[in-house]
């Protein structure tokens, strides 16, 4: 059933946001990556899963041309958004990842004002005419992430004095504040308390209606709660991709049947 | 016996100890060592230090504390004479102790025997003949009770010679073997040598403490005598500098002040953008290979020694600046300048500024960057945007470093800026710094106990508080960013 309808859908590119064919990730004399080839949805969470080192957080940032700023990564292959491919050379990956946001896996506020921090991206990009359009932006990014009622009052206070759960929907509101279509998402509850990522959860699961999202976890609970699709690698091979309950419930390889398991990983 | 042949003993004795309680520890066990608490290496360890340690401080103590108490000693026989100076004590005292020395090489090469040393009297054997034979040149004819009192300091300080090798040949001995008999199957020798190498550690920082203090408080005392010779209020508050040999100087610190802050400020105009800039492509866009030679042949340039730049500034800039800006626009005819000396240190301070923002700019988590690359920034608005804002106290930090160091430097100024104290806005002309006046005062013939070489004293605290301060300010500073990130 699914692979009928991944070849129907090869067909049919316009239905899928992201599409990679044939990715090899180098690093130096390393192959990272193996001839990955994935379809991400739309308004949908993908989820890669994965024991440590197999290539998940790798293959996420080919996705917005983070690689680039590693000297010695080399990518081949074809990755296309939106059926244009992100690694021709007339695209300029400023203007990708202003498109393709990504939140990390330390929160990592700048240090300057939570305000500041939400204006950054759209400053940078010369997204807004006013003050007041600007102010506009970073209110409603922040509400979309959840905190605006936490920070309301003291948004000229350093965004790095936010507890960790804070300090990272605050990313999160940054990353949206440049209404990008994209957001990569690498392991962004691996530093947070369970409260935090109940919350940040809820967020994401809420942010799937008008964003493309694509989460790195090492837990495969915060996969099986927040994705529809999940993708397992292991070694730099994706092993296996499809709807998120069928991979947990009835997966197809036995590497994967023995990682969600338990048995390695 | 020499000092040398009485260390080598130390030494050697130690170094049995440690075999023979390495050998006494195995021993005990019938040469199973997992039968022992500590490692046998650790027992020979053991004896070695009780040996060695005691013997050696024993000596150093005896080295500086017997001169002292022979001293007080063999004045005593000079008491009486018309000798109630202080100063002229030093004096007589310093002939004594030439004197001494020179009966011990004659009698040391046999031209004298102590029978003869004993009946030598100053009125009657040509003492200065026989001195100058010794190589020691005395400027009179030395009296009766100086040429007695230097006989008495021969006896005693060879007296002092004996007793110490014997003494301290004693205590390696007694340690050897008191550290010996404590040998046994569960002595703790490991905790026992962790312990005394703790102690030697605190010692060695407590010197390097002490030291400073003693700087401190030397200089405290010859500014205090300073003051009571000359007026505070004309040092801190007047405006000329012009010392006179014949007394009545005028000791005014605020022309020095003006022109050490008027070249700092030079070099550190010159120095902290070139310097900031190129720790920029250091750390953030030099290519590794780049980097790998880039960096090394910056630093190079705090190898040079500033007498070097102090030549560069004399024979280079000076006349390059006065050729081709103070003479065409006017504006002075010294090679001699204010900007000299400020662009030349300015260089010297490059590899200062630029290596410790270089660390600091790399140590803004990568995590930063990311976030900003991740937001769609350019490398440089990353830069200017994130990686500056967060580096800044730091940076901010180094530069007052830089700008410690450029109060504090010397020989550039002396080649580079001249001599001439002057309150003046010109950077074409000379003008001079508090370090060069330092210096200036110390070495000229003046008498040491006036005030116009004691107020290099005085010259000298206040250059030591306004760079201590700086320095405060500024590791506070760099401190604080660095808990930010930890």
């Amino acid at each position: 059933m699914n692979v009928s309808v991944n070849l129907e859908n090869d067909v049919d590119l316009a239905q899928h946001k992201i599409v990679a064919k044939n990715v090899q990730v180098y690093y130096g004399e390393k192959h990272a990556i193996k001839d990955v080839n994935i379809n991400i949805q739309p308004c949908s969470v993908t989820a890669f899963i994965g024991p440590s080192g197999c290539g998940k957080s790798t293959f996420l940032r080919t996705l917005n041309r983070m690689n680039d700023t590693i000297d010695i990564c080399r990518v081949e292959g074809n990755i296309s958004i939106d059926g244009e491919n992100i690694y021709d050379p007339r695209v300029d990956p400023v203007q990708l990842r202003a498109k393709v946001g990504m939140v990390f896996q330390k929160p990592n506020p700048f240090p300057k004002s939570i305000y500041e921090n939400v204006a950054y991206g759209p400053r940078i990009h010369g997204l807004t005419r006013t003050k007041a359009e600007l102010d506009e932006v970073v209110s409603a990014s922040l509400q979309k992430a959840g905190l605006w009622n936490e920070v309301k009052d003291r948004l000229d206070e350093g965004g790095t004095g936010l507890s960790g759960g804070q300090q990272q929907r605050l990313c999160i509101a940054r990353a949206i504040a440049v209404s990008p279509e994209v957001i990569l998402m690498d392991e962004p509850c691996s530093a947070l308390d369970p409260i935090a990522t109940a919350k940040v959860e809820e967020l994401i699961d809420e942010l799937r209606s008008n964003y493309t999202i694509v989460i790195v976890t090492h837990s495969m609970q915060q996969a099986a709660r927040v994705s529809q699709r999940t993708a397992f690698f292991h070694l730099g091979n994706l092993v296996e991709e499809g709807a998120t309950q069928d991979i947990f419930t009835n997966p197809q390889d036995k590497r994967t049947q023995d990682y969600i398991t338990g048995r390695f990983g | 016996m020499s000092l040398g042949a009485l260390l080598l003993i130390v030494i050697v004795l130690a170094i049995l100890g440690a075999v023979a309680g390495r050998r006494r520890a195995l021993g005990l066990v019938g040469g199973d060592k997992r039968a022992l608490h500590s490692l046998p290496g650790h027992y020979g360890q053991v004896v070695f230090l009780f040996t060695a340690v005691p013997a050696l401080v024993l000596t150093g103590l005896w080295l500086f504390l017997a001169p002292l108490l022979i001293d007080r000693m063999s004045s005593e026989s000079l008491v009486g004479s018309s000798l109630t100076d202080d100063t002229a004590m030093t004096l007589v005292m310093t002939d004594v102790r030439r004197i001494a020395r020179g009966l011990e090489v004659l009698s040391a090469n046999g031209s004298l025997s102590e029978s003869d040393i004993s009946q030598m009297r100053a009125d009657f054997s040509n003492v200065r003949v026989r001195m100058a034979e010794a190589g020691v040149a005395l400027g009179a004819d030395v009296g009766p009770q100086v040429f007695e009192a230097a006989k008495v300091y021969r006896d005693y300080s060879n007296t002092s010679r004996v007793l110490m090798n014997i003494a301290v040949i004693a205590v390696a001995i007694a340690g050897l073997f008191w550290s010996l008999t404590r040998i046994s199957k569960d002595y703790r020798a490991r905790n026992a040598s962790e312990k005394f190498t703790v102690v030697m550690l605190i010692a060695a920082s407590l010197v390097a403490v002490l030291t400073t203090f003693g700087i401190v408080f030397s200089l405290v005392f010859e500014t205090y005598n300073f003051f009571r010779m000359h007026s505070a209020a004309d040092f801190f508050f007047g405006l000329v500098w012009n010392p006179q040999f014949r007394g009545g100087s005028e000791l005014g610190i605020l022309p020095l002040l003006w022109g050490t802050f008027y070249v700092s400020f030079v070099a550190l105009l010159f120095a902290v953008p070139i310097g900031l800039l190129a720790a920029i492509y250091m750390a953030e866009y030099a290519s590794k290979p780049m980097r790998s030679v880039a960096k090394p042949l910056l630093e190079l340039l705090a190898g040079i020694p500033t007498i070097v730049y102090g030549l560069f500034a004399l024979i280079t800039v000076g006349p390059f600046l006065r050729d081709y800006f103070a003479q065409p626009l006017g504006l002075g005819n010294s090679s001699s300048s204010v900007l000299t000396a400020g662009i030349v240190m300015g260089i010297m301070l490059i590899p200062f500024v630029s290596s410790l923002s270089d660390d600091i700019i790399n140590a803004v988590p990568q995590s930063l960057r990311d976030g900003a690359y991740g937001l769609g920034s350019t490398r440089s608005e990353t830069i200017r945007q994130v990686v500056m804002p967060a580096a800044l106290p730091g940076i901010v930090g180094a530069v007052l470093l830089a700008a410690s160091r450029a109060i504090g430097e010397t020989m550039i100024v002396v080649m580079g800026a001249g001599a001439a104290a002057k309150l003046g806005l010109n950077p074409l002309e000379a003008m001079t710094t508090v370090t060069v006046k330092i210096v200036s005062q110390l070495t000229g013939d003046t008498e040491f106990a006036s005030p116009e070489t004691l107020v290099a004293f005085a010259l000298g605290l206040t250059l030591f508080v306004f760079t201590l301060g700086l320095n405060i300010v500024a590791l506070y500073i760099v401190r604080k960013y660095r808990e930010q990130y930890e």
